[in-house]
């Protein structure tokens, strides 16, 4: 038996991941069945559970078993029994950030961003997509995180569609049938990946790690299930070019809809690749890794020339989300213990910086109704906080050095340079291209005399300041001190690796020999 | 001294439910034309009682079988196994949804009398037959029997003429399809002498079955296959669907979408696995060729229209391409699949599709002419209850997870994964992202959409008591049965067994 199959039993005396997906899927129902009548009410009730949620997370990260690699506070119980399907949730170094992260991101959303008209629907749909997200993350059983994973268009689109700007029902529904369209295949892929395996294991279960420990599937037929699966994923991520939907989802969406959709959202995409992907199918990944390095590569590179031609500033930060994004699949698809983890990191950085980009926009575009960069002139002149806030978050997005940011995107480079030479060089390039495109637009923006429009742009009020103060705090903490997250990540990171290993004879590069104790354990093995 | 008459043991218990129907609409529609006009709603309700009744003899029936056994009654002419129980369980349910919805509409509509209610009991009584035959021609009573009712159901709003025409063009296209069912019938009674299901897979399954008359069996199996596939609004046998399905009046519609299908299918199986199974090589290509045409034709013709009612047919077009997915399956060797995920889909569908029929029989108002999808602007700013329900219909029937509708998907999707017909469920999933594209253009017209044009009509949608009940049980049932599906998988799992 390997090691991802004990997993610990938490030390929780409930199961906190179960109500960590509860407790926003209860506060939905209460916000739909309050009354009209009481909006003060229903926007106490979504505050209470999102914070809720946010604070079991946060309990979540304080008891997390550091160094632990296999699952965590896992719970299982049989659902549809017929089918071998049940509630199987748990977590990891790989997922925990991601969750923590999803229950920070939503309570400042509720908190900070106003959605104008018709709140309690829109609550509502905010805190389904939370219990949707939360439930993708968690989930251990493949029928149960398709189903989580397919539950949260139905809220995104209805968030875009509804509270979104002028094309927002083309918008919208272009996310909704791209997305449905990899999980087309993906569901397919579950199924068969379910029923090959029960020629295996002799029962049918579609429990993930059951299937990983216990199946093993043909070389072709491995390589075909993990391309069902990747697509999915690939359109989540997005991956180019299949990204042509999220320029248009971002620019559109509400700006909580795109704080949620670059934080955590497009994290599903690159999760459910090392989650499911990878671990599933280590062969196939990394058979096929040049394919996904190529268009890493592709997206970065594309990502970052396309975010400089935008004179939509929020279309820019859209962009630049694909360019980021390619970082993150490097890193998955590198191979190397570094790189891995780098990339995980990368998707709570990008969440963190990203989200907080969206939201300066959402902001300027709430003082001028404009988001075209051409409109915007000499901000800093007369709100000298909120170009300071706007510079530091710009900055971490760029990657420099003492922000979390630049942990992340260094990590995966470092890694990816033994393992993936010339395409970590190209990738390098990404990184001078983002400096490129955002002082560019931070210059247009901020810089210069304001003209008349823009005399009047009002400073950053304090409750803007309160919701944009937890993120300018991860970001200089993860920049500053990012051990205690990568403590957590790697060794997760690590049981993976090994797996590829094991099931490939494939060798990672040696880490460095201080960088995790679990690498030498595994020397020794050998 | 005389010779004693051997009476046959007749199966009380068995056929009740059948009586029930027939004497409940002979003595309804008697002294409901001696009568004078009842209070509202009073025939519905009465409709309703003698379905629930029905129903729970079906009940009764089902649990006989697990101590009784399966067998065959009246002589072999009907089998009375778990899946005929299963089907009449399902008609009965269906058959009490489309009373209530409609009590209120022919009120609406100035349609109310005992005709229709009678014709919905007669149509229901039909397809049970359809559902419980082991013989060609007890098949072909029980066809024949339900098509008429819904024939004259189709054509029953005598003020519209759309509905007229609906009832012309499917009452002549449907006679030409009973026509071919018979023909087939008569060919394959040729080839093997029987017309009893049994007695016709007993004929196939011996050796000395020689080619000529091999030709003769096949021609009468494309001819059958052409009738059903008529039946089950299959394509290339789909053409009716969408004129009839939009003429129809609104209840009409939804029970042609359960009832008629319900037993068109049960025929399906009773023909195609009860009978011919030995032949399963040569109609499973057939199947596979209807499914994959039923499901791309249903998808994509649904997107470009604007009419909801004929979107619905569309889409109805290509549920029953996602059920012969399940049919397909059942055409393998030893699958245990393919009959149970069919089924679920068509109780979970036909549940659906009352729901959603019965959400736009309202949205129609008076005269039941406004299905277009401007009619659906602002649903869910007036009437965010009904709006709401008619999401989670539309999203089950994209296959949204957490509705019925996703179970029903994921069940024969699994049946054609198990048997290696990657193929067809990749093609089915990705016709289905085409079909959600439709479903989303209606809640776009409910939830997005703001009256720009001023087309959206000024009358507005009342909801009555019946009606409601019976969208919220719909939409109950499909909420319910996506998160806690164990009931219906396990009950299909009984369903296998065919006794003939």
């Amino acid at each position: 038996m390997s090691t991802f199959a004990a997993a610990t039993q938490g030390t929780l005396p409930f199961p906190i991941l179960t109500a960590l997906i509860a407790a926003p899927a209860l506060g939905a129902l209460f916000t739909v069945l309050s009354s009209n009548k009481r909006p003060e009410i229903t926007k106490l009730i979504a505050i209470v559970s999102s914070v809720f949620t946010g604070a079991l997370g946060l309990w979540l990260l304080a008891s997390f078993e550091t160094g632990e690699k296999g699952f965590q506070f896992t719970s299982k119980h049989e659902w549809i029994s017929d089918w071998g399907i049940g509630w199987n949730v748990g977590v990891d170094g790989i997922s925990l950030f991601l969750v923590v992260l999803t229950g920070v991101l939503f309570p400042l959303v509720i908190v900070g961003i106003d959605p104008h008209h018709n709140e309690k629907r829109y609550l509502s749909w905010l805190l389904l997509l939370e219990a949707g997200v939360m439930g993708s993350f968690l989930s251990l059983d493949l029928f149960l995180f398709f189903l989580f994973f397919e539950i949260v268009l139905v809220p995104m689109y209805f968030l875009i569609g509804g509270w979104g700007y002028d094309q927002r029902i083309y918008a919208a529904t272009k996310f909704f049938l791209y997305t449905m369209a990899g999980s087309a295949f993906m569901l397919v892929g579950i199924i068969a990946t379910a029923v090959l395996a029960e020629r295996d294991l002799g029962f049918v279960t579609f429990d993930l790690v059951q299937i990983a420990e216990g199946a093993s599937f043909a070389t072709g037929t491995a390589r075909w299930l993990f391309f069902a699966f990747a697509i999915a994923f690939a359109v989540k991520v997005p991956l180019f070019p299949l990204h042509t939907w999220l320029p248009d989802a971002h620019t559109q969406a509400p700006t909580g809809g795109s704080v949620i959709l670059a934080g955590v959202l497009l994290k599903l995409g690159t999760y459910g690749l090392l989650r499911f992907g990878v671990y599933l199918f280590p062969e196939a990944a990394l058979w096929s890794r040049e394919i996904f390095l190529t268009l890493a590569v592709i997206g970065i590179i594309w990502g970052a020339i396309a975010a400089t031609m935008q004179k939509d500033l929020k279309r820019l930060v859209a962009y630049s989300s694909v360019a980021h994004l390619g970082f993150i699949v490097l890193g998955t698809f590198a191979f190397s213990s570094q790189a891995m983890t780098g990339g995980v990191m990368q998707m709570v950085n990008h969440g963190v910086s990203t989200g907080a980009l969206f939201l300066l926009v959402g902001m300027i575009y709430e003082r001028r109704h404009t988001r075209q960069i051409a409109e915007l002139k000499g901000l800093q002149k007369v709100a000298p906080i909120f170009a300071g806030v706007f510079m530091v978050v710009m900055l971490s997005s760029i990657g420099v050095p003492g922000l979390n940011g630049f942990v992340g995107e260094f990590l995966v480079l470092i890694g990816a340079f033994p393992t993936a030479r010339w395409w970590t060089v190209i990738a390098a390039t990404g990184v001078i291209l983002a400096a490129l495109y955002l002082l560019w637009a931070y210059q247009r923006v901020f810089h210069g005399e304001p003209d008349e429009a823009n005399a009047g742009f009002r400073e950053l009020k304090l409750r803007e300041g309160l919701v944009l103060a937890p993120f300018l705090a991860i970001i200089v903490f993860c920049g500053v001190y990012p051990k205690p997250m990568l403590d957590r990540i790697e060794p997760s990171v690590e049981a993976l690796l090994e797996r590829v290993e094991l099931v490939t004879g494939y060798a990672a590069p040696e880490a460095e020999p201080e960088a995790d104790v679990a690498v030498s354990d595994q020397g020794g093995e050998e | 001294m005389p010779v004693p008459v051997m009476y046959p043991a007749i199966d009380w218990l068995a056929i009740t439910p059948m009586i029930i129907l027939l004497a409940g609409a002979m003595i309804g529609l008697v002294v409901g034309a001696l009568t004078k006009m009842w209070r509202p709603s009073a025939y519905a309700l009465l409709t309703a009682v003698l379905a629930v009744a029905a129903l729970a003899v079906n009940i009764a029936i089902w649990v006989d079988i697990n101590s009784d056994g399966p067998r065959t009654i009246i002589n072999d002419a009907l089998s009375i196994d778990h899946f005929t129980a299963f089907v009449w369980i399902g008609i009965t349910i269906s058959l009490i949804l489309v009373s209530l919805s409609s009590a209120s509409f022919l009120r609406r509509e100035s349609m109310d009398g005992p005709e229709v209610y009678a014709l919905y009991v007669m149509a229901s009584l039909g397809a049970m037959i359809m559902a419980a035959s082991n013989d060609m021609i007890v098949l072909f009573l029980g066809l024949e029997t339900l098509s008429i009712a819904l024939y004259v159901l189709a054509a029953s709003n005598r003020r519209r003429a759309e509905s007229q025409e609906s009832g012309l063009k499917y009452f002549i296209l449907g006679g030409f399809a009973s026509a071919f069912f018979l023909y087939g019938v008569a060919l394959v009674y040729g080839a093997t002498g029987t017309t009893n299901l049994g007695g016709i897979a007993d004929v196939l399954s011996t050796e000395i079955f020689v080619r000529p008359d091999d030709a003769m069996l096949l021609a009468g199996l494309a001819l059958m296959l052409v009738g059903l596939g008529f039946k089950v609004a299959a394509a290339p046998f789909h053409f009716w669907t969408p004129d009839v399905y939009q003429g129809a009046p609104t209840p009409v519609t939804a029970f042609m979408a359960s009832v008629g299908k319900f037993a068109a299918f049960a025929a399906f199986v009773r023909v195609l696995v009860s009978a011919l199974s030995t032949r399963s090589e040569d109609w499973r290509p057939v199947i596979w060729v209807l499914a994959i045409l039923s499901i791309l034709v249903g998808s994509v013709l649904a997107v470009v229209q604007t009419d909801v009612k004929r979107m619905l047919a569309y889409s109805s077009i290509s549920h029953a391409g996602f059920i012969l997915i399940g049919l397909e399956a059942a055409g393998h060797a030893g699958d245990v699949e393919g009959i149970p995920s069919m089924f679920v889909y068509l109780m979970i569908y036909a549940v659906l599709v009352i729901g959603s029929f019965t959400v736009v029989s309202l949205v129609t108002r008076s005269g039941d002419a406004r299905s277009d999808l401007a009619a659906f602007r602002g649903l869910g700013a007036h009437k965010p209850a009904l709006a709401l329900a008619m999401t989670v219909f539309l999203l089950a029937q994209a296959g949204v997870p957490v509705t019925s509708g996703f179970i029903a998907k994921f069940g024969v999707i699994k049946a054609a994964v198990v048997n290696d017909s990657y193929a067809v469920a990749i093609i089915a999933m990705v016709a289905s992202v085409i079909a959600a594209f439709l479903y989303l253009k209606i809640m776009v017209s409910m939830w997005l959409a703001d009256d720009a044009d001023g087309s959206a009509p000024t009358e507005s949608v009342r909801v009555p008591w019946t009606a409601g009940a019976v969208i919220f049980g719909a939409a109950l049932f499909t909420l319910v049965t996506g998160v806690w599906p164990n009931w219906l998988i396990d009950a299909s799992r009984d369903i296998l067994a065919l006794v003939n």
